[in-house]
């Protein structure tokens, strides 16, 4: 068994490594450095899956989408639980996805894509993800710039005209950009 | 039958708490489904004799009951009772009238994996989401004992449902700001090295019911989004090491291979210290509900960066702004500003016995006893009160004590007969001694109050009364 040399070592990966490679037990590996399992992925292997948007543009795939072409799929596909207003369907267990802008904090908090992300990119890498909620991923990059550029047109973010790509997307400021600060726990301050 | 009350326990009202609606929703809903439960407990309790008792027991009662009637109607004959009766996890089986004088079950007649006597019934429950796909259920702590959660009571959060994964299809992809990106399957991640440690996975929204006064009625409900396993896998420094990390990278992305494809971002300290990936838990393999075949285990930090189903491993020099670091898992505190990446849970601890619609039989000797856990490492000490937080006692705790685990502790305590107030605190390795509620409203929340802001990361200490007669109710807020 392969796995026989190794049950002795416990710990930490790194020691291990060095005590093995010093115990000559890794005498016969070609990489004596790694232990150099698993296979190189293609990079179309790493493409098909890699599928996340960063705030600075990283990730966005090429295509667009129109507002106009957005409000088609977001009637067709999102409306029947988000709503027509975007103010989510009772009962359906989607979130309101525009409004609330300035309201956080106060009593009338109302977090949505409108007043509380900070990033658009979030919104692309979401639905991208894990919408519509009984298809996800079945969206094509195009639906999915046009989707987003309806809703944040509906929230007042981007112009009844625009067109949404990966040079575009990325330039999107977002009303609680600023929203957003360090975690400075532990903020009670009972030692002992 | 016995007709059941059928308006259930009664809850405060929140209305003088103007709260947003899509709160005052959500703590309604979590009111809801632990009236349900309790209420499905009532009415068995109504049919048995044990309703004084302090654990009671109704499905022990019923079923003796139920198995005796079928036995006299059958008269000789076996009779064939429906599978389906008994609790999940169990198997119902005829119960003797003597078990000396018939010869029991065969062995192993149950095709070589156990399951649970038919008379023990606890259960995680749901939250009553509007999906059932997106939606959480809760450790029943009341009945737990020692610091292992078994399997089938780990709570669980899931966003998208329950994926069910073929492992010989499964693969984890790590690429990114490395040297050599890499694909394994199960098999190539399981010749590694590998490693077994006992922590606690805890959801931030533990206890988010509670921040503004005493809602839920037990343990389960204020408490149960918390539970301990032994998790086997490999250290995610392994494989790190194995890629050649390049310098600049400073955030790892996690994702799942769910129906949400579940995303978080890591930092890489945290990727090289303790992190793990995760494959066995409780000595066998990881449950599919908490991530079958492969998580990805992040020691002390919050529930929903542990990733299940974890497929991808992206390394880069920036944090990634998913959905659920940003829209979700954020806490608004006193200027309207939000708290990013609030990733630690901090030191906690709860009484599990006596908790919330339990019962002291009168007064005498009882144990108390519950579970304290920290983020940051070991529980140093944990002190009880039983009179409300004007005296602290140390309490013992059982070795050995675990970082990062829930920690078992117990108190022998004379109950006179008077009412009283029960509550823990602890204190872990770093000095750290759980607040009060109050005192984290006081420095997170709006105008002193958690109600526009934090649901997550409820460290309080919690209280619970026992009156006169016994009868023990959820006293959060006031120790
Ligand atoms: C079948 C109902 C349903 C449909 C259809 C649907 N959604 Fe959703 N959506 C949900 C649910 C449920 C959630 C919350 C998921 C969770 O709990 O993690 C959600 C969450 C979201 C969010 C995150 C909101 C937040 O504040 O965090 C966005 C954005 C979104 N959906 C966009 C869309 C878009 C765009 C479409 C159409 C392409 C769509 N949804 C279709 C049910 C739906």
């Amino acid at each position: 068994m392969t796995k026989k040399p190794f049950t002795r070592v416990s710990m930490h990966t790194a020691l291990s490594v060095s005590v093995l490679l010093a115990s000559g037990a890794f005498a016969a590996t070609a990489n004596a450095e790694k232990f150099g399992f698993g296979t190189t992925p293609t990079a179309e292997e790493i493409a098909a899956i890699n599928i996340d948007v960063m705030p600075d543009g990283r990730g966005y795939p090429s295509g667009s989408g129109t507002v106009a072409q957005g409000k088609e799929i977001y009637t067709q596909q999102c409306a029947s639980c988000h709503g027509d207003d975007m103010q989510s369907v009772k009962g359906t267990g989607a979130d309101a996805l525009i409004g609330g802008r300035g309201s956080i904090g106060t009593e009338k908090t109302k977090k949505t894509v409108e007043s509380y992300w900070p990033y658009a990119s979030t919104l692309f890498d979401y639905i991208k993800r894990a919408m519509p909620f009984t298809a996800p991923g079945s969206l094509t990059n195009d639906e999915i710039y046009a989707v987003s550029a309806y809703i944040l047109h509906k929230g007042n973010i981007i112009d009844a005209d625009a067109t949404m790509n990966a040079e575009t997307m990325s330039k999107v400021e977002m009303p609680n950009k600023d929203g957003f600060i360090p975690d400075p726990r532990p903020d009670v301050f009972n030692y002992r | 039958m016995t007709k059941v009350d059928d308006t259930g326990p009664s809850y405060p009202d929140l209305s003088g708490f103007d709260l947003p609606a899509d709160k005052l929703a959500q703590i309604k809903a979590m009111q809801e489904a632990e009236k349900r439960s309790l209420m499905a407990r009532k009415a068995e309790l109504e049919e048995c004799e044990c309703r004084e008792g302090m654990f009671p027991n109704p499905i022990a009662s019923r079923r003796s009951l139920f198995a005796g009637a079928a036995a006299a109607v059958a008269a000789g004959a076996l009779p064939v009772i429906a599978r389906a009766d008994a609790p999940p996890g169990a198997i119902e089986f005829d119960v003797p009238d003597d078990s000396t004088k018939v010869q029991g079950r065969l062995t192993n007649d149950d095709g070589g994996y156990g399951s649970r006597s038919q008379f023990e019934d606890e259960v995680r429950w749901r939250f009553p989401t509007a999906t059932k796909e997106s939606s959480w259920t809760m450790t029943p702590l009341a009945a737990g004992m020692g610091i292992i959660t078994p399997s089938g009571l780990h709570f669980e959060r899931h966003h998208g449902g329950i994926p069910t994964i073929n492992p010989a299809n499964h693969t984890l992809t790590v690429h990114g700001m490395c040297k050599t990106p890499k694909k394994y399957t199960m098999a190539d991640l399981k010749r590694f090295p590998s490693e077994s440690r006992v922590h606690f996975i805890e959801c931030s929204g533990n206890g988010l019911t509670e921040f503004l006064k005493p809602n839920l009625k037990t343990v389960q409900g204020t408490h149960g989004l918390t539970s301990t396993s032994e998790w086997t896998g490999v250290p995610l420094s392994t494989i790190l090491a194995e890629v050649g990390v390049e310098p600049g990278a400073a955030w790892i992305l996690a994702e799942g291979a769910d129906a949400a494809v579940m995303t978080r971002s890591v930092p890489i300290d945290k990727a090289w210290s303790d992190a793990m990936l995760v494959y066995g838990q409780n000595g066998e393999a990881i449950r599919p509900e908490q991530g079958y075949p492969l998580r990805l285990l992040l020691p002390g930090f919050e529930g929903n960066t542990h990733i299940k189903w974890l497929r991808r491993l992206e390394i880069s020099d920036k944090p990634f702004m998913t959905r659920e670091e940003t829209s979700k898992y954020t806490d608004v505190v006193k200027d309207g500003k939000a708290r990013q990446f609030t990733f630690m849970m901090e030191a906690k601890s709860v009484v599990t016995f006596p908790s919330g619609e339990m019962k002291l039989p009168g007064p005498g000797f009882y144990e108390i006893t519950g579970i304290a856990w920290s983020g940051r490492g070991r529980i140093k000490d944990v002190e009880v009160t039983t009179d409300g937080g004007k005296t602290w006692h140390y309490a013992s705790m059982q070795g050995p004590i675990l970082p990062i685990a829930h920690t078992r502790f117990r108190f022998p305590w004379m109950w006179d007969g008077n009412p009283a107030l029960i509550a823990s605190r602890c204190i872990d390795e770093t000095g750290y001694m759980q607040p009060t509620i109050a005192q984290i409203n006081e420095v997170r929340g709006v105008n002193g109050s958690a109600k526009y802001g934090s649901i997550y990361h409820l460290n309080g200490i919690m209280a619970w009364a026992v009156a006169a007669d016994g009868t023990v109710t959820n006293a959060a807020h006031q120790v």
